[in-house]
């Protein structure tokens, strides 16, 4: 089962639960309005923030169990994860960046090399390029190529379109398509906007607005 | 060019500035990382006790020095004891003098650019791979760089002009702890020595500008270093 994940997380005094399962990979996209804390459950499952109840399985693969006590550190969780706000070192290269997680990985993890990611995100001309000198589009497409040369089991999208504009939102809407059909991965990926995952999505979970937990005290 | 008494004094000052800047730099970096990154209570007091020595008298520092390092000091016995270091009338002591007065102004630097590393940076480093140590190594400490050098470089002008909490601390030793700016002062002490302090100024001011212009090279180097120095 790709995700199967039932967790409860607290921010400030809200508690905010999720429960959902997907019983095949492909692209699975989490929707809801903003402030409905979608990325903060993108966080959880990638390891940067710690839910304070339930359990996170990927692939069968158990990352957190509160219960079992188990919680896996960030970097022993395979996760390939596009930040909405990008993330690309500033002090590094282009193609520092994109090997920046491939280098970590031990070999038998690595699914993709450099030329291949580079052929397959149309960036090989960026190479010795700063991010800050990057446009929206050519930012996020090297930012997808330094999270699957990571090599990660599963993707974690979080608005991969918001910071890219109009006329590059197709180029980008190409390469999740062709991530999501040629390369074996289970994707979660979160949006608002619905025809964006009407588009891409294979299945949609429904984020509500999260409910307030007993306001005493 | 210079006598032998002024090759002396300039070689003391310089150790006594290297020793005081390789001892005070992880001491500061991790003062600096603390009140950075660490939320405790005390810190406001930790805070205080940092800035202690920029506004104190540097007298009163070097007499605070002497009675906690003193040789019948605790700690000064301890170190003595355990690590035959001793420091009154000594040059360690015109060390430790300088490397306490220089480090407020080290952690300050040090301070500031660690909290401008943008911590999202960080968490990305994590989920591509990279433990605490690596993500420190490369990505916060190169990114911290710039404001560490520049700690650096105030701390070794701050120790190399260092007078106050030497000469009460460590005294004003010819050869053992008589820096640059104690040479100078000694000489005015002497009547008709205006030509020796004349050199020993001239001499002050050539280190002094010797010391920027290299901080400022090694700034530059490590700007463009961090561009060509992957992992």
């Amino acid at each position: 089962m790709p995700f199967d994940v039932e967790i409860a997380l607290q921010r400030g005094k809200l508690k905010l639960d999720y429960a959902f399962r997907t019983e095949k990979g492909g692209l699975t996209a989490l929707f809801g309005p903003s402030g409905a804390g979608k990325t903060s459950l993108l966080d959880a499952i990638a390891g940067l923030a710690r839910p304070c109840e339930g359990r996170i399985l990927v692939e069968d693969t158990v990352l957190f169990d509160k219960a079992g006590r188990i919680d896996l550190r960030p970097e022993q969780r395979r996760c390939g994860y596009v930040f909405q706000d990008l993330r690309l070192f500033p002090h590094r290269s282009v193609r520092e960046n994109l090997i920046y997680g491939w280098r970590l990985a031990p070999a038998e993890q690595r699914w993709m090399d450099l030329d291949t990611a580079l052929g397959f995100l149309g960036i090989g001309h960026l190479l010795d390029r700063r991010p800050a000198t990057l446009s929206g589009g050519e930012a996020q497409r090297v930012a997808i190529g330094r999270a699957l040369l990571s090599g990660p089991r599963f993707l974690l999208m979080d608005e991969p379109l918001a910071s890219v504009d109009a006329e590059r939102r197709e180029e980008i809407l190409t390469v999740i398509e062709r991530i999501r059909d040629e390369l074996a991965l289970p994707i979660l990926y979160v949006s608002h906007d619905r025809a964006e995952v009407d588009r891409l999505a294979d299945r949609v979970i429904a984020i509500e607005a999260p409910r307030a937990i007993s306001q005493a005290k | 060019m210079l006598t032998a008494e002024e090759w002396q004094i300039l070689l003391l000052s310089l150790k006594v500035s290297a020793v005081a800047m390789a001892a005070a730099l992880p001491v500061a970096f991790a003062l600096a990382w603390v009140l950075a990154r660490w939320r405790f209570p005390g810190k406001v007091l930790l805070d205080a006790l940092v800035h202690l020595p920029l506004v104190l008298p540097p007298v009163v520092t070097g007499w605070l020095l002497l009675i906690a390092f003193g040789t019948n000091a605790p700690i000064g016995r301890f170190l003595s004891d355990w690590l035959g270091l001793t420091f009154i009338f000594r040059w360690t002591g015109a060390a430790l003098a300088a490397a306490v007065m220089a480090l407020p102004l080290m952690v300050r630097a040090m301070r500031l650019s660690i909290e401008a590393v943008d911590r999202r940076l960080e968490s990305a480093a994590r989920t591509l791979g990279a433990g605490r140590w690596r993500t420190f190594a490369s990505v916060t400490l190169p990114l911290a760089m710039p404001g560490v050098l520049a700690g650096l470089v105030l701390g070794l002008a701050r120790s190399i002009g260092e007078f106050g909490a030497t000469i009460t601390f460590a005294s004003n030793i010819p050869g053992e702890t008589q820096t640059l700016p104690l040479a100078i002062y000694s000489a005015l002490q002497m009547p008709g020595s205006e030509w020796q302090v004349t050199r020993l100024a001239i001499l002050s001011i050539l280190v002094s500008v010797a010391a920027l212009v290299a901080s400022e090279w090694l700034a530059r180097r490590s700007g463009q270093g961090a561009a060509r120095h992957a992992l």
